[in-house]
């Protein structure tokens, strides 16, 4: 019966296409993960874990991106739809980035025989990990939502621009005491795990695309729920100061 | 321009001229740097032969902390004090009152730095008198606080600002422990090879984030 | 001799082609759910003194920020001196002096040397002069070299006023000035608003003190949950209604 009301959002009926597609593309994905591709020579069945956590690991960068952009659009223009983009984008990116924590846990114990490893790429994972939960600590401690939007805008602008450079900086750290080394080398990859890596990406993307046009209007709506009590509790204190000057 | 460069000068003037009739700020940091240290010394062996590694850490960390509270202090009494709208009300820019309170922080920390590094040399028995040494020191100090100055504003209006300040911090400050704690351990071992690569990463960051900060600064403080 | 320049108006200020002093139009401030101040619109015209009375919470202290430029408003607009706050901020700046709940003072330093430190702040240019002037004005000439730490609220009050008069600043914002002030420091207040108001400079000040604001003060403005809801000239004035409405009676 709520539907009604959804229906009428600007892109609706498009975002409900890249919903429907983002289904489909998962679904091929998955059966591409599991039944195309062969097993890795080397790893085993274990490696499949990799088309989901490589294709989150991208878009979780990409989701930080848009909370960058959001932020520098909501610092430079005071409109707060920016600010709806930026923290949509930071939670999915906190989502996605917390399962690629997670998941290259699960696929490092069987193949470096340990959980984590101080490599540049995790160790940067676990760091954005930090800064955008520091990005939601923040927001929830300030009261007020106009200067939390503020203040999460520049954590958001500096936590991007942090990115490289802390990868410079682990992997530099890391040269002297070099660990188990991640990467899948594209040019030893046989050509039906790329295709089913890009698959999984373009998956990802999609869902990314759909939580992000959800997420979005949730947090518009919450901003307009936050306007609709501020409305009404100001309607009924002008009546209230009618009627009081009016006795 | 010189008239803002006086005015920079003329905010930092005002908490060193407190600080010098006080003590109270650098008394804490230092004493917390030296205590620091001496922990460390129960935490680590650091009498080895590979404490130039780990004692560059241990360094690091301490002047960190004391560097974290410091900046925190500094920011919250302005705040408490009223005094920080005082400043706002000035017809002056934001950047300048940002940098003023930069150097001042910045001047603070690096007095607790000259305490504390030379008695960690002496207690460890390390030659710090490198000029790689203090350089990084002096880069990684600057980064440290041109971030922390912002974060310690951008905390001190808000609930439980003494927790959320270390947590907005040292994720973005990672990329200074991690050079700074290089330099000085490979100061202190004697592989000076790519200690270039650092100092100029160093340098990279510190005019990144000290922009930054500058041109931001202004949204921070309004109201 | 100084004391046309301790009036602080600048010379230009010809009452006749002068923009108001203060104008703001539907000012609103709003943090979250909670709405603070609800259309404001006042014209304050140069040389007038208003009182900003009303009952705790009705925004009095949220209009003074925001016309102080510590505060943006949710809408509406501001102008003071025909400056508008989000586009010529510093002009706005150096053309007000403010005190507030807090004195804006550094406890660890003397009087002269908070005096100073604003001084080049404002970029005053004759400080030395100017600061013995204004602390002769408010009575802490001899105090000059104590440290604020060791004064009294009141005498802190009155450094807070001379801050606020140190750059001659053409309208004055004062937030319950008179809330730590003993007899005489009432005294030197409404004299100092009165002489800034002979030189053509403009006062706006909040206080609960309705005796006060009526001595001090030409107009009287009543906030009451952030609107205007009085506007009158102090002369004539029903002060038993002003009493009712404050909650006094």
């Amino acid at each position: 019966m709520k539907q009604g009301s959804t229906r009428g959002l600007p892109g609706w009926r498009f975002a409900q296409g890249v919903g429907a597609l983002a289904g489909v593309v998962m679904a091929i994905a998955l059966y591409m993960a599991f039944v195309y591709a062969p097993a890795d020579a080397l790893q085993g069945d274990v490696q499949r874990i990799f088309y989901l956590h490589v294709p989150m690991a991208w878009v979780a960068f990409l989701a930080f991106f848009v909370t960058f952009i959001g932020g520098i659009g909501y610092l430079w223009k005071r409109h707060r739809g920016w600010d709806q983009l930026a923290r949509a984008s930071a939670e999915i990116g906190l989502v996605f980035t917390t399962i690629v924590l997670l998941s290259g846990s699960l696929w490092g114990k069987p193949i470096w025989g340990t959980w984590w490893t101080w490599d540049a790429r995790l160790t940067t994972t676990l760091l954005l990990w930090f800064i955008y939960l520091a990005y939601f600590m923040l927001r929830s401690y300030v009261s007020d939502p106009e200067r939390a939007a503020r203040y999460a805008a520049v954590l958001g602008i500096f936590g991007f621009i942090d990115v490289p450079i802390i990868y410079k900086s682990v992997d530099w750290w890391r040269t002297l005491h070099p660990g188990p080394v991640v990467s899948t080398g594209g040019a030893a990859m046989p050509g039906s795990m790329v295709v089913t890596l890009l698959v999984a990406l373009a998956a990802t993307t999609l869902i990314y695309a759909y939580m992000l046009y959800q997420r979005f209007w949730i947090e518009r709506t919450k901003d307009e729920i936050a306007d609709y009590h501020y409305r009404l509790y100001e309607r009924q204190l002008a009546r209230e100061m009618r009627e009081g000057a009016s006795v | 321009m010189r008239r803002e460069l006086g005015r920079i000068y003329a905010v930092a003037w005002k908490d060193l001229l407190s600080e010098i009739r006080t003590k109270e700020m650098f008394g804490g940091m230092a004493v917390f740097a030296l205590l620091t240290i001496i922990t460390f010394n129960f935490a680590f062996d650091l009498t080895g032969v590979d404490r130039a590694a780990s004692g560059a850490g241990a360094l690091w960390v301490a002047i960190s902390f004391a560097a974290m509270l410091g900046l925190g202090r500094s920011i919250a009494v302005e705040r408490d004090r009223g005094s920080l709208d005082g400043l706002l009300l000035c017809p002056v820019d934001r950047g300048v009152l940002y940098l003023g309170k930069l150097l001042s922080n910045l001047i603070f920390i690096l007095l607790v730095e000259a305490i504390s590094v030379p008695v960690f040399g002496a207690l460890y028995d390390l030659p710090i008198y490198r000029p790689t040494l203090l350089l990084g020191l002096l880069l990684g100090t600057i980064g440290f606080a041109g971030i922390g100055t912002l974060f310690a504003v951008m905390a001190s209006t808000t609930r439980a600002r003494e927790i959320l300040f270390p947590v907005l911090l040292f994720p973005v400050a990672v990329p200074v422990v991690i050079a700074t704690v290089r330099v000085a351990s490979m100061t202190l071992s004697g592989t000076t090879g790519d200690v270039g690569r650092w100092l100029n990463l160093l340098v990279g960051f510190d005019v990144v984030f000290l922009t930054i900060a500058f041109l931001v600064f202004d949204r921070i403080v309004e109201e | 001799m100084s004391d046309t320049r301790l009036r602080g108006a600048p010379p230009d200020l010809a009452p006749t082609s002068a923009p108001p002093s203060v104008r703001t139009v539907g000012v609103t401030k709003r943090y979250g759910r909670r709405g603070v101040l609800r259309g404001i619109t006042l014209t304050v015209q140069p040389g007038e003194r208003v009182a900003l009375l009303g009952p705790n919470g009705a925004g009095k202290t949220t209009l003074l920020r925001i016309l102080a430029t510590l505060s943006r408003p949710t809408s509406g607009t501001v102008e003071i001196a025909g400056f508008r706050p989000d586009r010529d901020a510093q002009a706005v700046r150096s053309r007000l002096g403010v005190v507030a709940h807090q004195s804006y003072l550094y406890d660890d330093l003397t009087a002269e040397e908070n005096l100073r430190f604003y001084a080049r702040m404002y970029a005053v240019e004759d400080a030395a002069a100017r600061i013995d002037e204004v602390l002769e004005r408010v009575g802490l000439a001899g105090w000059r070299r104590e440290r604020v730490r060791t004064f009294s609220r009141g005498m802190q009050q009155r450094l807070a006023l001379a801050r606020a008069m140190l750059h001659r600043p053409s309208v004055l914002l004062l937030d319950e000035p008179d809330s730590a002030l003993d007899r005489a420091g009432v005294r030197i207040l409404a004299r100092l608003v009165e002489e800034h108001a002979a030189a053509g400079g403009t006062t706006v000040l909040t206080t609960h003190d309705l005796g006060l604001g009526l001595e001090v003060a030409d107009r009287v403005v009543l906030l009451q949950q952030g609107q205007v809801v009085l506007d009158a000239p102090a002369a004539d004035l029903d002060v038993a209604e002003i009493e009712r409405r404050l909650g006094y009676r």
